[in-house]
């Protein structure tokens, strides 16, 4: 860390040292005032290796809230719209979190450490809205983003590497639990959860531990075809994996300047992970209010015909009617499907009506049109059975 | 569990006392709360020696609304005016004082400025058609602008109707005035030092302003708009004291069936199923009711009685940051005979004197309040009720009430360590008009706004419970999202100062919610 950070608009993280020289392409990209990178090489190579082999990713941009003290769990309860009491320690669980409206704010993951300590990572800052949120709560709200690197370690044969660094131990864990191991003396917390939808891990350790983790990390994957890889290959496999991106799927309601841009979790498709009975939380007002009603928006998968990725297309129901638009779309080389992440208006999001994609591809300095059927589909895209095997197949 | 009511009421400031008279009134078994001994909130006499009663905060009836006194026949209930259209006298040093009744070129303006003489019958003409404009507003309830229904449109149709009324002259120059600072507008009016800062005390009374504070036109806009017996901006002194103004309030609510309960400090707000469902005492006592209206302020209201967890945490933020530290402490004194001014007469020392010699000493004693300290040259509002009405000191003694303006909540030092000097200050300055004040003092008392929290539950000691001013007023007040004083929580209510209109002794407050109330259907 710099004595000045403001002279250096962009941070790096406690992984830069290993990241840069990777990095041939000089393909950076910003996150969270970090400089990340967006591809090392090629984002095809990179992408197969999370299908078929392993991958690292420089996790650390990622905003880490420790939240400790004896209401913690009332506190979570608060801020949070799912029940954070079902969640036990050395679970981890998906969040999201509402302004007054109802509408989302961001989303992140919640790992529960203990009765009393929690801690929630998140793709933006939101220090001050869980600082003001604890009023009134008996619990401490501390940015620890600075101190804890990160590295998702996903693929396959993500459980083969940890298996050769002798993390015997990590066979029983299930998806979204985590655990204390020590790798070569180095104190890490591991839990199975990720962004691509596949068999993976995330590691947690000192940020002062990063580099050496990352070293042990290579080396043991070196049989394994280990790849380091950039934000553009994990957001393929995260629309395979059919997650939302806050400002890309949806605008975070602090950010968004148009308030049809907002979004309810009932509108994300996330009701499910809002719990109207365990007393109030942000937002439940407005939830309760809108689950009266129908939905305005809603946000749904699409199985686009033809192989024409439908990048920012609009969504036609008929000739005339836009019923919607694309926000994520990509060609799935592992499902062999077009699809897409869209946000379809009331009445077109029930999956009865047909529904065209208005897609604009360039060919070689020529846009052409391609109006391509499209249908609601079910997510994931893609859900293999290895993700959620336990004890992991040694691939 | 006691007996469950249709509604609580928690405090019995004159707001929750009227509201509460007027839900009786609509049939419902209301409770009112009070944790003092005495009822009336701020609006309380107290006895500061054997035989002298004083007004403990509040000393001048401006706004006392007229609906409120016919309908709930509060001359009926004992409420009689001991003095009413106050005239205003502008201290001056030299002897020269200025009497100031309303837009009135009285003879000592003509005096002490010709021109100045001319000039304010237009002003005040003027100004109180702005305020006429703003006037029915006080019995509204505030519109809101983002999901507004038909009585919200209603109401600001109603509103622009009368701006246009106004004329295209007049409208533009209701937009042009309405904005500016005090000290602007009085500037380009006025010649005479006096008279602008007795108008310019006016503006900044109840808020944290000076006078070329931004907005203050508006807070003295907001004062005209009050009215006593249909006088515009007339002031008053109920007979018996500030308490028995109160008293007769009370008198009325108990007359519509309300009960009354003193003593009786309500710990928190109970909830259950998302919804007030009744309060809990200090004592541990559980009262049961499906409506539960706060006459405390905002921030004791949602953050100390109701807590932030059943909040939004957007709403919880702008509680906090509701602009509410006192800036005003009271001086009481016991005095063994009238003291003499010179250039006034007896009968003129039982009108409301106000020492505020002009803009620049204004501003001057504001400044202070923005680093903590107080005014080193205060600026007074000062009455000698004991004239008009014996019953409050033994014959040819007096009692006098001021309010002393800076004295911010947020001091330095803290008041424990600067409430005599601050008691002599002020002194100091009466003396400086009154020479033979110091030697009929009797016995003293300064109330600061550390005081007044403590003793009334006023959060930051504002009497108000928020700043009067621009950003805190009409549906902004107290904050939106509680605007019309129904709180984000089914079955909670506001009746206070802090919400709209305001503070002052007027009970529009209470009148709305018990409107609001009744109209929701709930209780």
């Amino acid at each position: 860390m710099t004595a000045a950070p403001y002279k250096q608009p962009l941070l790096e993280t406690p992984l830069h040292a290993r990241t840069a020289p990777l990095c041939l392409t000089g393909d950076w990209a910003h996150w969270a005032g970090y400089l990340t990178v967006n591809s090392y090489r090629t984002v095809e190579q990179e992408y197969f290796a999370i299908r078929n082999a392993a991958t690292l990713f420089d996790l650390s941009p990622m905003r880490k809230y420790r939240i400790a003290g004896p209401d913690a769990e009332r506190y979570l309860n608060r801020l949070l719209t799912r029940d954070v009491g079902k969640l036990k320690p050395g679970r981890v669980g998906y969040a999201v979190w509402c302004d007054d409206q109802g509408k989302v704010l961001d989303d992140g993951t919640v790992f529960r450490f203990g009765p009393e300590e929690f801690h929630v990572y998140s793709q933006e800052r939101h220090l001050n809205w869980f600082l003001d949120s604890a009023l009134g709560f008996d619990v401490t709200v501390t940015d620890v983003s600075e101190d804890i690197a990160a590295i998702a370690l996903q693929g396959p044969q993500s459980f083969s590497v940890l298996q050769a660094l002798g993390l015997t131990g990590c066979a029983a864990l299930k998806p979204f639990d985590m655990a204390e191991f020590t790798i070569d003396g180095l104190a890490v917390t591991l839990s199975r959860t990720g962004f691509t939808g596949d068999l993976g891990y995330e590691i947690w350790t000192e940020s002062t531990h990063a580099v050496a983790l990352w070293d042990r990390l290579m080396a043991a994957g070196a049989d394994h075809g280990i790849l380091a890889v950039g934000s553009a290959a994990l957001d393929l496999a995260r629309i395979e994996a059919g997650f939302p991106v806050a400002n890309v799927d949806f605008i975070a309601a602090e950010q968004a300047l148009r308030a049809t841009r907002r979004r309810s979790p009932l509108e994300l498709g996330l009701g499910w992970m809002v719990d109207f009975e365990k007393g109030h939380f942000n937002g439940r007002r407005a939830l309760l209010a809108e689950r009266g009603r129908a939905a305005g928006y809603r946000l749904v998968g699409l199985d686009v015909a033809g192989n024409k990725p439908a990048r920012d297309a609009l969504i036609y129901h008929g000739r005339d009617t836009v019923a919607g638009f694309v926000t994520s779309a990509m060609w799935s080389p592992t499902c062999k499907r077009n699809i897409a992440l869209a946000t379809l208006k009331r009445p077109f999001e029930t999956g009865n009506q047909a529904l065209w994609a208005e897609i604009y591809v360039k060919k070689e300095g020529k846009w052409e049109k391609v109006v391509a059927p499209c249908r609601i589909v079910e997510r994931p895209f893609f859900n293999p059975p290895r993700r959620r095997a336990t004890p992991p197949l040694a691939y | 569990m006691t007996g469950r009511k249709d509604v609580i009421v928690v405090g019995g400031g004159h707001n929750g006392l009227v509201c509460a008279a007027y839900l009786a009134r609509a049939g419902r078994r209301v409770l009112v709360l009070e944790r003092n001994p005495q009822i009336g909130g701020a609006a309380v006499n107290k006895e500061i020696a054997p035989g002298f009663t004083v007004p403990a905060c509040a000393h001048i009836l401006h706004h006392l609304h007229p609906r409120v006194i016919s309908e709930l026949n509060l001359a009926g209930h004992g409420l009689s005016l001991a003095a009413k259209n106050l005239a205003t006298i502008a201290l001056g040093r030299d002897g020269r004082h200025l009497v100031l009744r309303g837009g009135e070129a009285t003879p000592s303006l003509k005096d002490l400025s010709p021109a100045d003489a001319a000039a304010l019958p237009g002003f005040h003409a003027r100004m109180s058609r702005f305020a006429e404009v703003l006037r029915p507003l006080l019995t509204e309830a505030p519109p809101r602008l983002h999901g507004m229904n038909r009585g919200d449109q209603w109401t600001l149709a109603k509103l622009a109707w009368r701006l246009r009324r106004l004329g295209r002259v007049e409208f533009r120059e209701f937009l042009r005035v309405a904005a500016m600072n005090a000290a602007d507008i009085l500037e380009e009016s006025f010649e005479s030092d006096l008279l602008k800062g007795a108008l310019a005390f006016d503006a900044v009374l109840g808020t944290s302003f000076g006078p070329r504070s931004p907005g203050s036109v508006f807070t003295l806009l907001y004062r005209l708009a009050g009215q006593v017996e249909g006088r515009s901006a007339a002031l008053a002194l109920p007979r018996g004291g500030m308490g028995a103004a109160v008293e007769a309030i009370a008198a009325a609510a108990r007359a519509q069936g309300a009960e009354i309960r003193t003593e009786a400090r309500v710990a928190r707000i109970l909830v259950e199923d998302d919804r007030a469902a009744g309060v809990e005492l200090e004592s541990g006592e559980r009262i049961a009711a499906g409506t539960v209206v706060s006459n405390a302020d905002p921030k004791a209201t949602f953050l100390s009685l109701l807590g932030a967890e059943h909040l939004d945490t957007g709403f919880v933020r702008r509680i906090t940051n509701l602009r509410m530290n006192g800036m005003a402490a009271k001086l009481h004194l016991v005095l063994d005979g009238l003291p003499s001014v010179p250039g006034l007469s007896a009968a003129e020392l039982g009108e409301r004197l106000v020492i505020a010699p002009g803009i620049d000493q204004l501003e001057r004693a504001f400044n202070h309040t923005k680093y903590g300290e107080y005014s080193e040259s205060p600026a007074m509002e000062v009455t000698i009720p004991s004239i008009v009405d014996p019953s409050l000191a033994p014959e040819g003694r007096h009692v006098l009430s001021a309010v002393v303006i800076y004295a911010p909540y947020h001091l330095k030092q803290g008041w424990e360590a600067a409430r005599d000097t601050f008691a002599e200050l002020a002194i100091d300055t009466l003396a400086a008009y009154a020479p033979d004040l110091p030697e009929r003092i009797v016995a003293r008392e300064l109330v600061t706004p550390a005081d007044l929290e403590r003793d009334y539950g006023m959060t930051g000691g504002h009497w108000h419970h928020g700043d009067l001013a621009l950003d805190q007023m009409l549906m902004l007040r107290p904050v939106p999202g509680a605007s019309q004083y129904a709180a984000p929580l089914p079955g909670l209510y506001l009746c206070g100062a802090g919400s709209h209109p305001g503070g002052g002794i007027m009970g529009a407050a209470g009148f709305n919610a018990a409107r609001r109330i009744l109209g929701d259907g709930a209780a």
